[in-house]
């Protein structure tokens, strides 16, 4: 059995800048990962990575078991890899509806779309409120509530998180952590990078630490929360997000 | 009959066709964020191929179809074949500019070589006496390009708020990376931006050529209005590609019927340039919102 995602030794590089030096992680069906790190420690380029918006230098990716290191960002979507990149990436033109019908491009099935905004407006209802208004009027929460939800219009086999608490405050984070454990429990897999490392061991099985590039840690949530390299670098100052 | 309501009235109708054009370049710089130079030749061709179906005996509507058609095809042709390529090598906006204003040049070229510069008469699509409408007396062809103008630009308004394609188009002119992680063929939408576009141009050239004769050089004059047209409109707003068009063409008709035929044109330039030195965002332009 493969796991869902499987990176080994990629190394991918910003023009002369190599961004990441090696990496290899899996994410398994069902499971929920973290990617941690300080600032410009390689998460974003991590997830970019995998969406298709980077190619990598060397190293291979595989999506349950294929190689897809080749496909263009599209073709990933189709697979069902979904990123929620930073800062979100919604549509500020469109309607709030438009953007959720947009997640549903991948199989462009009204009936199923119909359903599916539904199902997300009753995860968040203050989208049903604002369905019809410019999503550019959106708060930094709701914001992030319709990015996520437009992924889940897509029915993604693994969803992809940058930074979901970044810029929001402590009770939207909150919230919206929340709500991704009940789409997990609704049966998504997910790859979260997060630097706040609190939250994101809270809800992840497992996860990697990365440092300049690299993957310095990886291991259980539980035991990473524990680890006291981890308490020192990483948990202690959860309390001063950006 | 009133004097200025048959100025408004006819200044409408050629209004319609400098909306035609001025959609087709704003739904082209929108999507791929190059001014279409090529626009009025574009048009041109596919006008001179609508001339020649119905030179070889093809049925009025069949000739027409096939030549708007075709122009479409040369615009999905025009950015496949030639801005992609030029993209994926990292051109710039300016150099994808530059290069449309060369592909101006070279069909210009192309058609006095096919159909020769001689000035030929290009066929009414409608006869019969004028109708009365209202307190207005309007000939047939005026209201076929009123109504053509209004029908089609209400057409590409359903198109892009209700059909799939219709909305990836709308994404991608907003961020085109953010709509390539929605699974959205970023690629295959500006194909159809341009078949569109370019379709709108030929139509308002088939439009035209009756009122004018055709010729190469026939377009220019149709090409520079619609500028002016998108212009006034802002550039980025379909909806003021349509305001823009109707309003250029009524104010022309009038400065032409009150002042001077001559000033016509003159008009339209002068009004291009006051726009963009007054209010650069047009009528209803806002700026581009997008992410780089």
């Amino acid at each position: 059995m493969h796991p869902l995602l499987e990176v080994s030794h990629a190394t991918a590089s910003y023009g002369p800048i190599l961004a990441l030096r090696g990496i290899s992680l899996e994410v398994r069906e069902g499971e929920v990962v973290a990617l941690l790190g300080a600032n410009g420690a390689g998460k974003t380029t991590t997830l970019r990575l995998i969406a298709g918006m980077l190619p990598p230098l060397t190293g291979s990716l595989l999506f349950k078991g294929q190689p897809i290191h080749t496909l263009p960002p599209e073709q990933r979507v189709a697979l069902g890899i979904v990123l929620v990149p930073e800062g979100r990436g919604i549509f500020p033109e469109l309607t709030v509806k438009e953007n959720l019908l947009l997640g549903a491009w991948r199989h462009r099935d009204r009936r199923q779309a119909q359903r599916d905004l539904e199902e997300v407006f009753d995860r968040f209802p203050i989208l049903r409120e604002r369905q019809a208004q410019r999503a550019g009027t959106l708060s930094g929460g709701e914001q992030q509530m319709l990015a996520i939800g437009r992924a889940l219009m897509a029915r993604p086999r693994l969803l992809l998180l940058d930074e979901p608490s970044l810029g929001l405050a402590p009770l939207v984070v909150r919230h919206i952590f929340e709500i991704l454990r009940a789409i997990h429990e609704a049966g998504t897999t997910m790859l979260i990078a997060e630097q706040n490392a609190h939250l994101a061991l809270v809800l992840a099985h497992r996860a990697y630490i990365l440092q300049n590039g690299e993957i310095r840690l990886h291991g259980d949530a539980q035991a990473l929360r524990e680890n006291p390299e981890v308490k020192a670098l990483y948990l202690g100052r959860s309390s001063e997000r950006r | 009959m009133n004097p200025v309501i048959q100025y408004v009235a006819g200044g409408l109708s050629a209004g319609a066709l400098y909306g035609l054009m001025a959609l087709g370049l704003v739904l082209i710089y929108r999507a791929s964020e190059v001014v279409n130079f090529g626009h009025g030749d574009l048009a041109m061709i596919s006008t001179f191929v609508a001339y020649t179906l119905l030179q070889a005996r093809w049925p009025l509507p069949a000739a027409l179809l096939g030549a708007i058609l075709f122009g479409a095809f040369l615009g999905a042709l025009v950015e496949g074949g030639l801005l992609r390529p030029a993209r994926h090598r990292r051109a710039t906006p300016l150099t994808l500019v530059v290069l449309t204003l060369g592909l101006a040049l070279v069909l210009n070229g192309l058609a006095g070589f096919l159909w020769g510069h001689e000035i030929r008469t290009f066929p009414a699509l409608v006869s019969g006496p004028p109708l009365i409408v209202g307190p207005a007396r309007v000939t047939r062809e005026q209201l076929l390009n009123l109504a053509a103008g209004v029908l089609l630009a209400l057409a590409l308004y359903g198109f892009l708020r209700w059909t799939w394609s219709g909305l990836a188009l709308r994404a991608v002119t907003q961020n085109p990376d953010m709509a390539r992680l929605m699974g959205i063929p970023v690629d295959r939408i500006l194909l159809l931006a341009w078949a569109i576009g370019v379709g709108l141009g030929a139509v308002a050239g088939i439009l035209a050529a009756p009122l004018i004769y055709l010729e190469p050089n026939a377009m220019l004059e149709l090409l520079i209005k619609g500028f002016a047209a998108a212009v006034l409109g802002g550039m980025t707003s379909l909806p003021g590609a349509v305001v823009g068009g109707l309003t250029l063409g009524v104010l022309e008709n009038l400065i032409a019927g009150y002042v001077a035929t001559e000033l016509k044109t003159p008009f339209a330039f002068a009004m291009i340039v006051a726009v963009l030195a007054v209010r650069p965002a047009g009528l209803l332009g806002r700026p581009i919102h997008r992410r780089v």
